[in-house]
Parts: C-alpha cells; sequence; structure tokens
C-alpha cells in the first residue's frame, strides 16, 4: 500500500530476503488476511445471509480465477510463452478429480494435487514444441493441444464417463463437514488461492523464475549463460499446467460436476485477457486482472439495472443491459490498454509512486 | 495526470458498486421472483432473442391481468454470454433477491446447477437442455427437463420415420448426422437400441464444431450411402448449413427430421428461405405459429400501452418456447399458491406445484403435459411440423413412441452412478 522506505535498514541477509521486507508491508498482508478471513461473517453482518451468500459466490469465482491467471502469468508474462490451450489443462484436471473422486472415492485433499499432478504431464508434454517454435506460431500448438484435449475427452468414455462427457462429483468433505454453501467454499478456495500466490511470489525471485525471466527477455542470450532451455521451458509449461488443473479441480468442486464445455476456447481467451488487463509478469496483475474482468460484467449489469429503468421500458431493458454490457466492456478493456498498457498493476505501481514522494512530486 | 483521475474514476465506480448492489435488496413483498437466465449475446444468441421475449411477455401478460392470486410475478432476466460462470453468479443473485423458482437455459449451465438445485430447494426448468437422465424426479427432484429430452426426440424421430415407411422399418437405411459434442451424442444409445428393435441400419455422421463445414458428410449420406431417412441433431448455425447442403445434393427434404434445435424459421431463413426446405421435417416442443388465444392477448395487452406487438412474435418457434417454458413456471405457481391458501411460498412449494401440472393447453401452444414426482419430463411429448409453401405448418398431433424403451435407459443410467 501507501508507504515510504526510507529508514529501515536491513543488517542480515534474512531481513533482506525476506517477502514483505517492510513492517508497514507485514501489516497491511495481516490486515487483508484477518479481512479474508472474517469476509464471510462480516458480509452477513452487513448485508444479511441471503445477500452474503451471493457476494461471497462472487468472491469465489474471483478468488478460482485468480489461481488460474496466476498460473497462466507464469506461462506468458514470466516466461514469455503463448498459451490459448490453458482452459484445456484446466478441464484435464477436471476430470482427474472427477475419476479419482467417484472411482476411488478420493478426498479433495487428494483429487486437488493429483489433478494438478496430471495437468502438470499433460501440460509438459504439450510444451515440447516451444523448443522449436515461438509467437504466433506456439499460440496455434497450443490451440491445437487445445482441441486435442477437448476431442479426446469428448470421445473416450473412459475418461468422460459416457457419452454426455460429465461426471457428477461429490462435495468436498473435511472432516465429515460438507463443504456446498459458497460461504463454506469460500475457504477452500480461500487457502489454494493464498497457496497459489505465495507460491507464485516465492518462484519467481528463485533460481526457477529468474530463469523463466532470462528466457523470456532473450533464450538465445539466455542458453549462453548456461540456462536449460529444455528444461525450463518444460517446467513453465508444468507448474502453469499444474496451476491450471487445480483452476479445473475447482470449478468442478463448485459446479459438482465436471464437463469439458465449462473449458472451451473461449475459457482460454478470458483468461488470456485476465493476465493482459492485470499486467503481464505481475503476481498481482493476475490478481487484479482476475477481479477486473470478473467483477465488470457484474458491476455494469448492475448499474445498467438501476440507471436503465430512468431510459428505457420495461421489455426493452433485457435486451439493451447485455448489449450495453458488452459493449462497454471491450470499451474500458480498451481505454484501460491504451492509458496504460502493461495493465492495472503498472497502474496501481504509478498510483504508489505518486503518493509515495507526495507532495514532493518533483 | 492521469494518477490522480483514476482513483476518482475507481471511487465512482465502487460507489455505483454499492449503490447499485443496495438497490435491488429493496424489492416489493408482495411479488413473487422468479429467475429466468438467458443468452442473448452468446453461443446461441439467436435462439435467445427470441425465446427471452417470449417468456417476458407471458408473464407481463399475466401480471397484466392482477397476476397470481394478487401477485405480481417479477421476473429477473439476466443473460449470461452462454458462459457457466456468469450463468452460475445469475443463479446466486436470483436466490439473493428471493426466487421461488429459476428458468435454466443451456446444457453445461443445468449441469452445473443440478446439485444446487436441489440443495437450495429452487426448482429449476430446462426444456430442451441437461441430460436426458434429468427426466428422472426422484434422482434429481429440483431439476424439471418438462420437454421432450434428445431421448424421447430421438425415439419420436424413429417413429415419424417408421410412420411414413407405412409402419416397418426393416432393412432400411437410416443415418443420424449430429453435432459432435455431448448433447449431439447423447440420443445415439436410444437410436441404436431402436436400430436393433426395429431392424434398420444406423450409420452415424458426426459434424465437428463449430459445425459450418458438412458438405463431405451430407454428400456422404446422399450420394455414397443412400440413405432412407436422416435425423439431424444440430445446434446454432448448423441446421441450416444442413439444409443448404441437402439442397444441393438434390436430397428430398421430405426425408429428413431435424430435432428441437434445428426446427426454428431462423434456421429456414439463414439456409435461403423457407422454399429451399421445402417438405423439412421438424420436431417441436411447444406449438408453432400464431394461431393461438395466447398470441391474440400478448397483442391486445401491447395495444392497450399504445405499442406494436413485438416483432420477435413473427419468428414463432422460439417465442411460443418461451411462452410455454416461463407458462409452467406460471402454472406451477398458481398451483402453489393454491395449496398454501394465499400463504407464502417456497422453492418446496412450487416444486410441489410443478409436479402437479396437468391438462394445461393454452389454446395447443402446449404439449399434454402432465408431470409427476417421478417423471419431470412430462410425457416427452413432441410435434412434427413440416414446411409447406415455405412455411411450418403442422404435420402430426402431440405424440411420443418408445416409452418402455426410455425407461430402461433411464433406470439403467440411474443405477450407473
Amino acid at each position: 500500500m501507501f508507504h515510504r522506505e526510507s529508514g529501515y535498514f536491513k543488517t542480515t541477509y534474512r531481513a533482506d530476503q525476506a517477502l514483505y521486507p517492510l513492517p508497514i508491508a507485514r501489516w497491511t498482508v495481516a490486515v487483508f488476511a484477518v479481512l479474508a478471513l472474517v469476509l464471510p461473517q462480516l458480509l452477513t453482518v452487513l448485508s444479511g445471509a441471503q445477500s452474503a451468500e451471493y457476494y461471497i459466490s462472487i468472491v469465489n469465482f474471483i478468488l478460482i480465477a485468480i489461481v488460474g491467471a496466476l498460473g497462466l502469468n507464469i506461462l506468458v508474462g514470466y516466461t514469455g510463452q503463448i498459451s490459448i490451450g490453458h482452459a484445456a489443462f484446466m478441464s484435464v484436471g477436471a476430470y482427474t478429480a472427477a475419476n479419482l473422486a467417484v472411482r476411488a472415492g478420493m478426498p479433495f485433499w487428494v483429487t486437488l494435487p493429483a489433478a494438478g499432478l496430471m495437468a502438470a504431464a499433460v501440460g509438459a508434454v504439450v510444451g515440447v514444441p516451444s523448443l522449436r517454435i515461438k509467437g504466433l506460431y506456439l499460440a496455434i500448438a497450443t490451440l491445437a493441444a487445445q482441441l486435442i484435449i477437448e476431442w479426446t475427452i469428448n470421445h473416450v468414455p473412459w475418461i468422460s464417463g459416457g457419452s454426455q462427457a460429465s461426471i457428477e462429483i461429490p462435495r468436498p468433505e473435511l472432516f465429515g463437514f460438507v463443504l456446498k454453501e459458497h460461504r463454506e467454499l469460500y475457504y477452500l478456495f480461500l487457502v489454494v488461492a493464498v497457496l497459489s500466490i505465495v507460491a507464485t511470489l516465492n518462484l519467481v525471485r528463485s533460481r526457477i523464475g529468474r530463469a523463466f525471466v532470462a528466457i523470456r527477455d532473450q533464450d538465445i542470450a539466455a542458453e549462453i549463460i548456461g540456462i536449460d532451455i529444455f528444461k525450463y521451458k518444460t517446467l513453465s509449461f508444468a507448474i502453469s499446467s499444474f496451476y491450471a488443473g487445480v483452476t479445473g479441480v475447482l470449478y468442478t468442486y463448485l459446479y459438482g460436476v465436471a464437463n469439458y464445455e465449462n473449458f472451451q476456447i473461449t475459457t482460454s481467451i478470458d483468461y488470456l485477457a485476465m493476465i493482459i488487463i492485470g499486467g503481464q509478469g505481475s503476481v498481482l496483475g493476475s490478481i487484479f486482472g482476475a477481479t477486473f474482468v470478473t467483477l465488470l460484467p457484474i458491476v455494469i449489469r448492475v448499474f445498467m439495472e438501476n440507471v436503465g429503468v430512468f431510459l428505457f421500458t420495461e421489455q426493452e431493458l433485457p435486451a439493451v443491459i447485455p448489449a450495453v454490457r458488452l459493449g462497454v466492456f471491450g470499451l474500458l478493456i480498451i481505454v484501460f490498454l491504451v492509458l496504460e498498457p502493461e495493465g492495472l498493476n503498472r497502474l496501481w505501481r504509478n498510483i504508489r509512486s505518486y503518493f509515495r514522494v507526495w507532495p514532493f512530486s518533483y | 495526470m492521469l494518477r490522480i483521475r483514476l482513483p476518482g474514476a475507481a471511487a465512482i465506480a465502487a460507489g455505483a458498486l454499492v449503490l447499485g448492489l443496495a438497490l435491488p435488496a429493496a424489492a416489493q413483498k408482495k411479488d413473487i421472483v422468479v429467475g429466468s437466465m438467458c443468452d442473448r449475446t452468446g453461443a446461441t444468441q439467436t435462439v435467445g432473442v427470441i425465446l427471452c421475449p417470449g417468456a417476458n411477455d407471458y408473464a407481463a401478460l399475466i401480471n397484466s391481468r392482477g397476476g397470481l392470486d394478487g401477485h405480481q410475478l417479477k421476473v429477473i432476466e439476466i443473460d449470461n454470454e452462454y458462459k457457466v460462470p456468469q450463468g452460475m453468479e445469475s443463479y446466486e443473485r436470483f436466490k439473493k433477491e428471493g426466487a421461488v423458482s429459476v428458468l435454466l437455459y443451456g446444457t453445461p449451465h443445468t449441469m452445473a446447477l443440478t446439485a444446487k438445485l436441489t440443495e437450495d430447494k429452487i426448482p429449476g426448468t430446462s426444456p430442451g437442455f441437461g441430460t436426458a437422465a434429468g427426466a428422472d424426479g426422484k434422482r434429481y427432484p429440483y431439476l424439471f427437463p418438462i420437454a421432450a429430452t434428445y431421448w424421447s426426440q430421438a425415439a419420436a424421430a424413429v417413429k415419424f420415420a417408421k410412420d411414413k415407411f407405412g409402419g416397418n422399418l426393416k432393412g432400411k437405411k437410416i443415418a443420424y448426422l449430429f453435432y459432435d459434442n455431448p448433447a449431439g451424442k447423447e440420443p445415439l444409445v436410444i437410436l441404436e437400441d431402436l436400430a436393433k428393435l426395429e431392424g434398420f441400419e444406423l450409420k452415424t455422421f458426426a459434424v465437428p464444431a463449430p459445425g459450418v463445414e458438412m458438405g463431405a458428410q451430407v454428400l456422404d449420406i446422399a450420394q455414397r450411402y443412400r440413405a432412407d431417412f436422416v435425423i439431424t441433431h444440430l445446434f446454432g448455425r448448423s441446421p441450416s448449413v444442413s439444409i443448404k447442403e441437402f439442397k444441393r445434393t438434390g436430397f428430398a427434404m421430405s426425408k429428413v427430421i431435424a430435432l428441437v434445435w434445428g426446427s426454428a424459421e431462423a434456421d429456414l431463413e439463414a439456409a435461403g428461405g423457407g422454399a429451399v426446405a421445402e417438405g423439412y421435417n421438424t420436431l417441436q416442443f411447444a406449438g408453432v405459429g400464431t394461431d393461438y388465444q395466447v398470441h391474440k392477448d400478448i397483442a391486445e395487452m401491447y395495444k392497450k400501452q399504445g405499442k406494436q406487438p413485438p416483432k420477435e412474435m413473427a419468428s414463432t418457434v422460439y417465442y411460443n418456447r418461451g411462452i410455454f417454458h416461463m407458462a409452467v413456471h406460471v402454472e406451477a405457481i398458481r398451483n402453489a399458491l393454491k395449496a398454501k391458501n394465499g400463504g407464502a411460498i417456497t422453492g418446496e412449494d412450487v416444486k410441489n406445484g410443478m409436479e402437479k401440472i396437468k391438462g394445461v393447453t393454452l389454446g395447443g401452444l402446449m404439449p399434454p403435459l402432465e408431470l409427476t414426482p417421478v417423471d419431470h419430463e412430462g410425457g416427452g411429448w413432441v410435434q412434427v411440423f413440416t414446411v409447406k409453401g415455405g412455411k411450418l405448418t403442422k404435420g402430426s398431433d402431440w405424440f411420443r413412441a418408445y416409452p418402455d424403451v426410455l425407461k430402461k435407459h433411464i433406470d439403467a443410467d440411474a443405477k450407473r452412478t
């Protein structure tokens, strides 16, 4: 948040390497953590249980989107490898979890990592072409992966559980307590999202993360200074797909059904939009992007529902709202990108650095 | 100076959000809230732009006549772009507003909400979407397909062919042209079973997404396989493409029947007008045309408001399905109110009311629907409309086929899990 760095001196390596070196930053994180923990109760107190459930459902979608966006950002933002097959890895995770849960009766804390690993394995294979091709060509290769995975799930009943390609999955259970309401599932999603955020923050400042960035910036130079391109590109695909697989599982537990129609190319595009709007190569950017893309259509709609009644008749309004929402959504994305091509994260940093020296802006 | 302006913009946006979310909470007590999922902007927008106004107009008609037992219907329509997260968010919104029933839209959405409906005890209707197994009211107590499922439609299509060939399908060659997705593949099990039962030969022709290229498949059906009869099950743009291709190969349209999502006026128009599709047979789960009393009533309602009847009314297949969809909810709520004797009704009451629906016809627009706690499909009735003189004209009365075969499959599917 808004704070200044002067006056803090680091005397140990440990202090220098801390995720949040400044006490005020640590306090900010602590406040956010407490807020996140009591959010359902807070919303219930503020708006009643019925409304709180609705708001929490929106937060849940944001949390899930954060996990997926972080994964894609590792691949696209940090390593510079384009992928438009991200949703396919989600479906790999979804079906892995559903099969494990239904056939072997496994609990979610087994299916969740298992599905991630399965998606990572598939992702690593899909990442192989990235060694030879880049940019648009790689985009098409990952698009092919998306279609191949979709086709496979659609046509192999052993994976998909029949012609409807959908597997009903029981609600997650912990110590005999079934999580089904949104405010219950919220904690599952919160834990996974926080783990993903912390893991990504640490990953990108580790040796692996530095290698990713080196490959993104100039892969030949990276190779010359001794970075194993094959290893790190494959690793990047695998890690990114792990996140995607976990995202797929979270969606599956939320819906109570694994269905590949939820993970088609439009979903991949949505996730790309999130990281482009939020800011590539940035953890905070992924969070901003996921929040923005999830919230914006809802905000526009609610706004239109309240303002539109003054402008349109009751019969016209239902037709006007979706049209306006689509238009404004597209327009706002363009406006934001023109104002700040590096995304919301950069915008946030600009605001921060403005207040950092405020009121002396020179 | 962007840096300064943007926090202001954010504050306005946040203010709008708070204001916007706070306002709808102040709804009137007397209204009965019904949630309506809709797709006016997504993959199936050609359906949504006609179907949703139909549903809304019928609700408005009920309201203009004093509502139900003095309660006004408050229909909340939310567009979801055919995206499941948006669909689920809209469902939660309906729940927040106190909806007692929900009009679902879209197969993936229906699947994703099936568990939730039962947990929340809010009945949802999915005419023409979802899985055929949803007809089993014991297994899915709060899910109501209310119209013929793809299984029932496939059985009816075979029955239609059988009647056409004088009651015998032995040795006949039937081609099944379908969109290669779960919904497209669903009727396969029924068709395969009926092929054995009736002794016809079945060959399947898959059309991959996005379904706008099927020249090879149609040529194969018409010239190489030389099918005696064709059943098509396509969505979106693809039905019109199939009509064009059949026309091009010179295949007789009268030997083609489309399941319910390839059977609207929009499909004929996109194929080049009704004349191109002369003879084309379509399955319908709601009446087609405007020769029903309810259309006159809706037009009358608009006239009283000093307006023209909506242009959507002219596209009768989807408009009438919208009326049908809303009418089921209206009847269910009416039954629920009657059972509660004027007391406040919940989703559970509406569910019970829905299971009592019987003998509501809307002058023939609705099938002879009979919903029971066991059968949430209501019998699986369909009607055939054939293109004659460029227009969809009634080709049969309401009928259903092979209920025993369908029952066997529904029971088998219930055992699977």
